[in-house]
């Protein structure tokens, strides 16, 4: 097996166990990036020399006996909205296109306090507004099972770079499924994290009530292992929570799984109904307890999310102004600028793209006078009907079966003229931002050379027994 | 649909600076979502709740302590601004002389 392809679990006993040092496996994969990425374009900054130096520090480690947390020495590619100190942090936009980060994001600190080596940083759709990546600013990704196709979005690069072996693990942000439906259309694993687990101090905020950090993984064990080492509570992040659940161990025969009736809608691929519906059945054959449910304002889900996210999204990119730092017309060599308006106009017409700048007039028209109550506080009342729907369900089942995307990774240029097209991928996915519960993608089958992903959602902070499931559907799916 | 003076009002509070053709194109583009959005009126609301977040917890508080600040960072955001005349951010005057 090539060093490129082993999951965490296995880099680090070979590591561990000598077979090969942490500077050749972090050289193995940069000698991958620089023969794959040209077709792939995972990547939008490359970090080789931070890669090769903290790889030096933890064969150094080694060679003393040191004992080795698990993530020490394996290399990772993270989205390129959360920040590492001195690196460039671009969130795929123009604005921010020479931005040197100044400090590390809560979760990167943590990670390298644990060892951890960066390759670099990935794609994404600008400020994670987008399902494909082709709203970078830079460039499209490429899926790595169909180069004429998307990766999905907005962790596009992540999940293409994990998918290529292009990395051994990488971080994405989810707001309505950006970490799920990548993780889908490139056929590895996507954790969307319960509201609250993982700190989001040091990611570039999109919609903040809403926003999770979360690991893109090649097997659910590695999931578990990277959700470990990040979330917690954070005092850099008020809305980060330790909460303790019990964990126990899943016996499949006491199980209770609900397949909500809505989520196998009219549009949905049939041959991702077939698969996902056959993923369902080997579950039901262990003995599991199958029951359809209903959570009967799903169909008011993504009315919801394209209120909340853009009313959110259009505060908070107020802050990229071209006067602190980013892209400023202050800066063109003509003086362009007659007063502090223009500065803020033209620093934002020229910074920001298309689908962002949708956004921001969405939300803000959302907001304003005489309309905030008609659409943003109506959106915020739907999406407590759409919390107690998960709430009610979960009073009788332990956890929620679905498809990941109604769609499978579609052509690049199919939906991108079409905002509201592009909006229908994520019909599956964004309840669960708005509800704040957990969700794990993973691959059950393909069609053709396209991978099609199953979705396990989660009662709040039960990740640990979703990786559980998500490991006995693993076994039984080879 | 929207007009296209709403349009350029929206643009103005938003601070974006919008060109001609932008504007009929987010006109029409705003409305066909915010016609999309339409759906959320037939929802039965009275009585309920709105949510915020998905977390019951509200009134986080820390001490109200000055931390020190690290002098690296601050040369380093020093650095960032587009315009500055020595340690001062730089911004285009907002009174008349």
């Amino acid at each position: 097996m090539k060093l490129c392809e082993l999951t965490i679990k296995q880099a680090h006993l070979g590591l561990k166990n000598q077979e090969f040092s942490a500077k050749e496996l972090t050289k193995a994969f940069l000698d991958e990036i620089s023969l794959k990425d040209k077709k792939i374009s995972s990547f939008l900054t490359q970090t080789k020399d931070l890669a090769l130096s903290q790889a030096e520090k933890v064969d150094e480690l080694i060679s003393r006996g040191k004992e080795l947390p698990i993530l020490a020495g394996i290399p990772m590619a993270l989205k390129d909205n959360i920040l590492v100190k001195d690196v460039k942090c671009t969130a795929g936009s123009e604005i921010l296109e020479n931005y040197i980060a100044i400090y590390d994001a809560t979760v990167i600190k943590k990670l390298k306090e644990k060892g951890a080596v960066i390759l670099g940083k990935t794609n994404m759709d600008e400020f994670a507004m987008g399902s494909s990546t082709e709203n970078s600013a830079f460039f499209p990704t490429k899926n790595p099972h169909d180069l004429t196709r998307v990766p999905g979005g907005s962790s596009g690069g992540s999940a293409a770079a994990v998918a290529a072996n292009l990395c051994c693990y990488a971080l994405g942000s989810e707001t309505g499924g950006s970490v799920r439906q990548p993780a889908s259309f490139c056929g590895v694993v996507g954790l969307k994290t319960t509201y609250g687990a993982v700190s989001r101090y040091g990611l570039i905020a999109m919609a903040s009530s809403l926003d999770q950090i979360g690991p893109i993984t090649k097997t659910v064990e590695d999931a578990k292992i990277v959700f470990d080492a990040i979330s917690g509570k954070d005092p850099l992040d008020s809305t980060s929570i330790e909460k303790q659940v019990p964990t126990f161990n899943l016996q499949p025969s006491a199980l209770r799984i609900g397949v909500p009736k809505e989520y196998f809608i009219e549009g949905i691929d049939p041959e991702i109904e077939k698969l996902v519906k056959e993923a369902i059945k080997k579950i039901e054959d262990l003995g599991v307890k199958i029951f359809e449910v209903s959570l009967p304002h799903t169909k008011y889900a993504l009315s919801t999310y394209y209120m909340v996210m853009p009313s959110e999204v259009s505060a908070n990119l107020a802050r990229f102004d071209g006067i602190k730092y980013g892209y400023s017309i202050t800066k063109s060599k003509e003086p362009r600028a007659k007063n502090l308006l223009d500065v803020y106009l033209k620093s934002r017409e020229e910074g920001f793209g298309n689908e962002v700048r949708r956004r921001i007039m969405l939300g803000t028209y959302a907001l304003s006078a005489g309309y905030y109550e008609a659409y943003y506080l109506r959106a915020q009342k739907v999406r407590t009907l759409i919390k107690e729907d998960f709430d009610k369900a979960f009073e009788k089942v332990d956890f929620l079966l679905t498809p990941v995307s109604p769609v499978l990774p579609f052509k690049i240029g199919e939906r991108i003229e079409d905002p509201l097209s592009m909006y229908l991928a994520d019909i599956l996915t964004v309840s669960v931002n708005l509800a704040g519960l957990p969700a794990l993608a993973i691959p059950c089958g393909k069609v053709g050379k396209l991978p099609v992903g199953l979705q396990i959602i989660g009662k709040p902070f039960y990740e640990d027994s979703l990786f559980q499931l998500g490991q006995i559907f693993e076994e039984i799916n080879e | 649909m929207i007009s296209k003076e709403e349009v350029k009002h929206i643009a103005k509070l938003a601070r974006l600076g919008l060109t001609e053709p932008e504007i009929e194109k987010f006109q029409r583009e705003l409305s066909s979502i915010l016609d999309y959005i339409e759906k959320l009126k037939e929802v039965d609301i009275k009585n309920v709740e709105p949510t915020s977040h998905t977390l019951k917890i509200e009134n986080v508080f820390r001490e109200d302590v000055a931390k020190k600040l690290d002098i690296e960072k601050v040369k380093k955001l020093i650095k960032a601004f587009p315009e500055r005349e020595n340690t001062f951010l730089k911004v285009k005057s907002i009174f008349r002389r």
